[in-house]
């Protein structure tokens, strides 16, 4: 469904992000995105919805170039996928419905937008994935009341009230605490597998990653270094990806964790 | 900083090496040495009797103007009302105009930066230059004596102050959000909207009920070259030595003023 073809970033400064990276996601598969600060995890996905203008290579979304578009048909190809960030990007001086509706921006002209007459249709959705992400009673408060779980919530239902096909995370648990971030990677691998959502979810937390993915891509310097299951990343890799280090305590962590969890569930 | 190593081998830190300690000390030699100099020319140039003979001048003055003449009052309401329309429709014209020319002038919204952001910072520049006095001056030969001409004067003044808080406030957003909403797929326009004038909403309310607070002030003062208001009524009463009456058109506009401290407080409070 999305292929990147030899994409490459070079930065003004000369810093080469991204050295031609290939990639191949089928649809309603859930990706974790890892490597060292710096390694370019950002500049990629950023890459993919052009925020970031990719040097040379193509982005390729069900068969559409995306790297050649212009502004309009480009806007176009933003709605089809959902960004949801780090540290949770609502506008904070908004009520948590306005932040959900702006997912529909795309969708409505500038002055239904304006004087927030959305059409019923897309009011109704907003309630039904304020209720999905356990946030209804709050569709009046503003942004900067809410507590970092809660905003990444709201920020969630912002990208999926896109209609998505793609979810682009930028290190969604980040500033959260361990365990709102299980419950925040938990309710995106979930709401994937309903609507069947690819995603590409950056992390730093690699126990965290191999927790819930299917997938971990691994970017050291721009360039994928490992591509493969969870379970397969060994000490070995990880310090392919990240440097030397001791692993084993990470990689046992999370075994501990798993079971942990299993026993929570059962 | 400087760190360097004394003959015991110990590290020592001071926060200047010795080169710009001592162009410190030359710096605040050449300082004091201008200060007494002008202070010198000052002197020179004064005729010191009059400042000597300056109390009881004051205190004279001071005398005349007591009691202030109460029953004036009522010559006084239509040019206090006609001073804070002038205050108040010379801010929201400016208003109408700096909040394009913000967006043209700040450097994330700017259109283009040669053909916009330079033409909006000339016109931040020339507004800011000028003095309302020196506006109303000008206006009052152009488009003759009037209350009009006070408001276009404070409305040409007020253009540039409030543009260049308001497009300082637009160049430090969080541009987070604005990349959050541009990803949904909005238009220019709609991010606009959306990310960046929510997040320039408190300073827009600020600066502009800060601006009027200072045209209140400022359009006091207008009716001195005949741009309408009470400066007028100071005016003829300051030409026929009226003491009584200058001292309450004083007290009114020092009225009028902590009103409109007051009002701007109360506003100021209400958004943020």
């Amino acid at each position: 469904m999305l292929h990147l073809n030899k994409l490459t970033k070079q930065y003004a400064t000369g810093d080469m992000a991204l050295k031609s990276v290939e990639l191949e996601i089928p649809k309603g598969q859930v990706v974790a995105l890892i490597g060292p600060s710096g390694a370019g995890k950002s500049t990629l996905i950023r890459c993919i919805n052009r925020l970031v203008e990719p040097t040379s290579g193509s982005v390729i979304l069900n068969g559409k170039e995306l790297t050649k578009l212009g502004s309009g048909a480009l806007r176009q190809a933003r709605r089809r996928m959902g960004m949801i960030f780090q540290e949770y990007a609502l506008v904070e001086r908004l009520t948590v419905m306005e932040n959900v509706l702006s997912g529909r921006l795309g969708y409505v002209g500038f002055w239904r937008s304006f004087l927030r007459k959305y059409p019923q249709s897309d009011v109704d959705e907003a309630f039904r994935l304020l209720e999905r992400v356990g946030l209804d009673h709050m569709a009046d408060k503003r942004a900067d009341e809410l507590s970092g779980g809660q905003r990444q919530r709201v920020g969630i239902a912002r990208a999926l009230i896109q209609d998505p096909e793609l979810l682009l995370v930028d290190e969604p648990t980040a500033s959260l605490d361990p365990k709102t971030s299980r419950q925040i990677m938990r309710l995106i691998c979930e709401l994937c597998a309903e609507r069947n959502l690819a995603a590409i979810i950056n992390i730093h937390d690699v126990a965290l990653a191999q927790m819930f993915v299917q997938r971990v891509i691994g970017l050291r310097f721009g360039e994928v270094v490992y591509d493969g299951p969870p379970d397969q990343l060994k000490p070995d890799i990880l310090t392919e990806i990240y440097g030397e280090e001791d692993w084993e305590a990470t990689i046992e962590a999370i075994d501990e964790d798993d079971e942990a969890e299993q026993g929570a569930v059962a | 900083m400087a760190v360097s190593i004394n003959k015991n081998g110990q590290k020592i830190w001071a926060v200047r090496d010795r080169n710009a300690q001592l162009t410190r000390w030359f710096v605040y030699f050449v300082t004091v040495a201008v200060i007494m100099y002008c202070w010198q020319t000052i002197s020179e140039a004064t005729t010191w009797f009059f400042v000597l003979d300056a109390p009881r001048i004051a205190g004279d003055i001071g005398g005349r103007a007591m009691p202030p003449k109460w029953s004036y009052i009522n010559e006084l309401w239509k040019p206090l009302w006609d001073t804070i329309n002038i205050a108040t429709i010379g801010t929201v014209l400016s208003l109408i105009i700096a909040v394009p020319v913000a967006f043209m002038a700040a450097r994330n919204t700017t259109p283009h930066q040669k053909l916009c952001r330079a033409p909006a910072l000339l016109i931040i520049v020339s507004s800011r230059s000028i003095n309302s006095l020196i506006w109303a001056l000008l206006l009052v030969a152009i488009i003759g004596p009037g209350i009009f001409a006070g408001t276009i004067a404070i409305a040409l003044r007020s253009i540039g102050f409030c543009a260049k808080l308001l497009y300082e406030a637009i160049e430090e957003i969080d541009e987070k959000q604005v990349e959050a909403i541009t990803a949904t797929g909005a238009s220019r326009w709609q991010v606009m909207a959306y990310a960046i004038v929510p997040q320039i909403m408190p300073s827009f309310a600020g600066i502009s009920v800060f601006r009027w607070d200072i045209n209140i002030r400022e359009s006091t003062v207008l009716g001195l070259v005949g741009a309408g208001g009470i400066g007028l009524q100071m005016q003829s009463s300051l030409n026929v030595l009226a003491w009584p009456q200058v001292s309450l058109i004083l007290l009114v506009i020092f009225a009028a003023v902590i009103l409109s401290e007051m009002v701007s407080a109360k506003v100021r409070a209400a958004i943020i």
